[in-house]
C-alpha cells in the first residue's frame, strides 16, 4: 500500500508537468504505467474507467481520480490529485508574474507552435490505445466508428453519443 | 486596476462557489463554461483579460480549466484563491466520479451491466477518435509538423516507448522546425 502511493505520487506528479495540451495527450502514458508497468488493472479496466470518468462533469481529467481510488482508495486519490494537479498549478502561480514579460516573445510562440504537432500525435495515439482496449468485438468497433463519425461531423453534445454507446451496449447485440 | 463595468473582487468563497458551480454543471468539456461564467455572469473578468489569462493556461502544462481556477484565484485572491478555486473545481466532480466507480466495481460481473460499460467506452473510444482527427486535420497543410506527430504517435503508440524521453527528444526538433519554417 506505502509503495503503491509513492508509485502513484511518482507517476502522476511527471504526468502533471508533462500535460501540454490537456490531459488527453498523457493518457498514453497513464496506460502504460498503470496496466503495463504496475499491473494495477486490464487494458480493458482501464478504458471503462476512463469512459466513466468522461460521462461525469468536470475537468476531462477525472480519470486520473478514480485511478487513485481503484489502486489505494481514499489515501489513493488524495495522492493522485495532489499528485496529478499540484505541480501545474505551482507552475501557474509562479508563471503568472512573469507571463506579461514573456507572452509577446517570439521563443514565446514558437514553443507554443512545437508543441502542436506534440499534441496532436499524443492525442491520436490516446485514440488508438482506447480504442484497441475498448473493441473487443465487430459491435463495439462499429459504435466506435459512429460515435467518431457523428462527433467529427455534427455538434451533438457528447454526453448524448455516451448515451448512445452505452444503451447499444446494453441489448448486448454482438458481444 | 480600474474595475469600472466589473463586479467587486470576488472574495476567497465566492471564487470557491463559482468554481464548484462551474464543476458539476460543466458536462464534455468545461471551457465554453467557464467563459460563460466568469466573463458574462459573474463578470469577474472582460473578454480581453480572460483570452490573456487562458493564453497562460493553455501554454503551460495541465487542463486548461485547471489551471485557470489557480490563476483567477491568484489574480484576486493570492494562495489561498487559487487554492479555493482549485478545490472547488474539482471536489464536486471527484466525488461524483468515485460514485461511478463505485458502481462499476459492484456491478461490472453481471453480464449485462458489463454490456452496459463496454458499450460506454467504445463510445467514449469514439469520441478521443474524433478529437484527435480535429486536431491532425489542420496538419495536413504543415508537412514537418505531420511528420513530428507521426513520428510522435508512432513511437508512443505503436513502440509504447515512455513518454518523458520521447517527448525530450521530439520536443526541441519541433520547437526547431516551428521556428526555422516561420522566422
Amino acid at each position: 500500500m506505502k509503495n503503491d502511493l509513492l508509485s502513484l505520487a511518482a507517476i502522476f506528479s511527471q504526468l502533471s508537468l508533462l500535460a501540454f495540451g490537456g490531459g488527453n495527450s498523457i493518457l498514453p502514458e497513464m496506460q502504460r504505467q498503470v496496466v503495463q508497468v504496475h499491473e494495477w488493472m486490464s487494458k480493458a479496466d482501464f478504458s471503462a474507467l476512463f469512459a466513466v470518468a468522461q460521462a461525469a462533469p468536470g475537468p476531462n481529467m477525472m480519470v486520473v481520480t478514480l485511478i487513485g481510488w481503484h489502486v489505494a482508495g481514499w489515501p489513493g486519490v488524495l495522492v493522485t490529485s495532489i499528485a496529478k494537479f499540484g505541480p501545474s498549478s505551482l507552475v501557474t502561480i509562479a508563471a503568472m508574474h512573469a507571463w506579461e514579460r514573456f507572452k509577446d516573445r517570439p521563443w514565446r510562440r514558437f514553443i507554443q507552435l512545437g508543441l502542436v504537432p506534440i499534441t496532436a500525435g499524443l492525442v491520436a495515439a490516446s485514440a488508438l490505445l482506447i480504442a484497441e482496449a475498448s473493441d473487443g468485438t465487430w459491435t463495439l468497433a462499429a459504435i466506435t466508428a459512429l460515435v467518431a463519425l457523428v462527433s467529427y461531423r455534427t455538434k451533438l453534445h457528447p454526453l448524448w453519443l455516451l448515451a448512445g454507446g452505452a444503451l447499444i451496449g446494453l441489448t448486448g447485440f454482438g458481444q | 486596476m480600474s474595475r469600472d463595468g466589473h463586479a467587486p473582487r470576488p472574495t476567497v468563497t465566492e471564487i470557491f462557489i463559482g468554481f464548484l458551480t462551474l464543476g458539476l454543471t460543466a458536462f464534455g468539456g468545461a471551457l465554453p463554461l467557464a467563459r460563460r461564467e466568469i466573463v458574462e455572469r459573474r463578470k469577474w473578468l472582460d473578454a480581453d483579460a480572460f483570452t490573456d489569462l487562458l493564453g497562460l493556461c493553455q501554454f503551460l502544462p495541465g487542463g486548461n480549466v485547471i489551471n485557470l481556477s489557480v490563476a483567477i484565484g491568484m489574480r484576486f485572491r493570492g494562495v489561498p484563491g487559487a487554492l479555493a478555486g482549485l478545490l472547488g473545481l474539482l471536489v464536486g466532480p471527484s466525488l461524483i466520479v468515485i460514485g461511478l466507480g463505485v458502481i462499476y466495481q459492484r456491478t461490472h460481473q453481471d453480464p449485462r451491466i458489463a454490456h452496459l460499460f463496454a458499450g460506454l467506452a467504445a463510445a467514449a473510444a469514439g469520441l478521443l477518435i474524433a478529437m484527435a482527427a480535429k486536431i491532425m486535420w489542420p496538419l495536413r497543410r504543415k508537412p514537418e509538423a505531420a511528420i513530428v506527430a507521426l513520428l510522435m504517435f508512432a513511437s508512443i503508440a505503436i513502440l509504447r516507448t515512455p513518454l518523458l524521453p520521447t517527448m525530450l527528444v521530439f520536443t526541441p526538433i519541433s520547437v526547431l522546425i516551428a521556428w526555422k519554417v516561420r522566422r
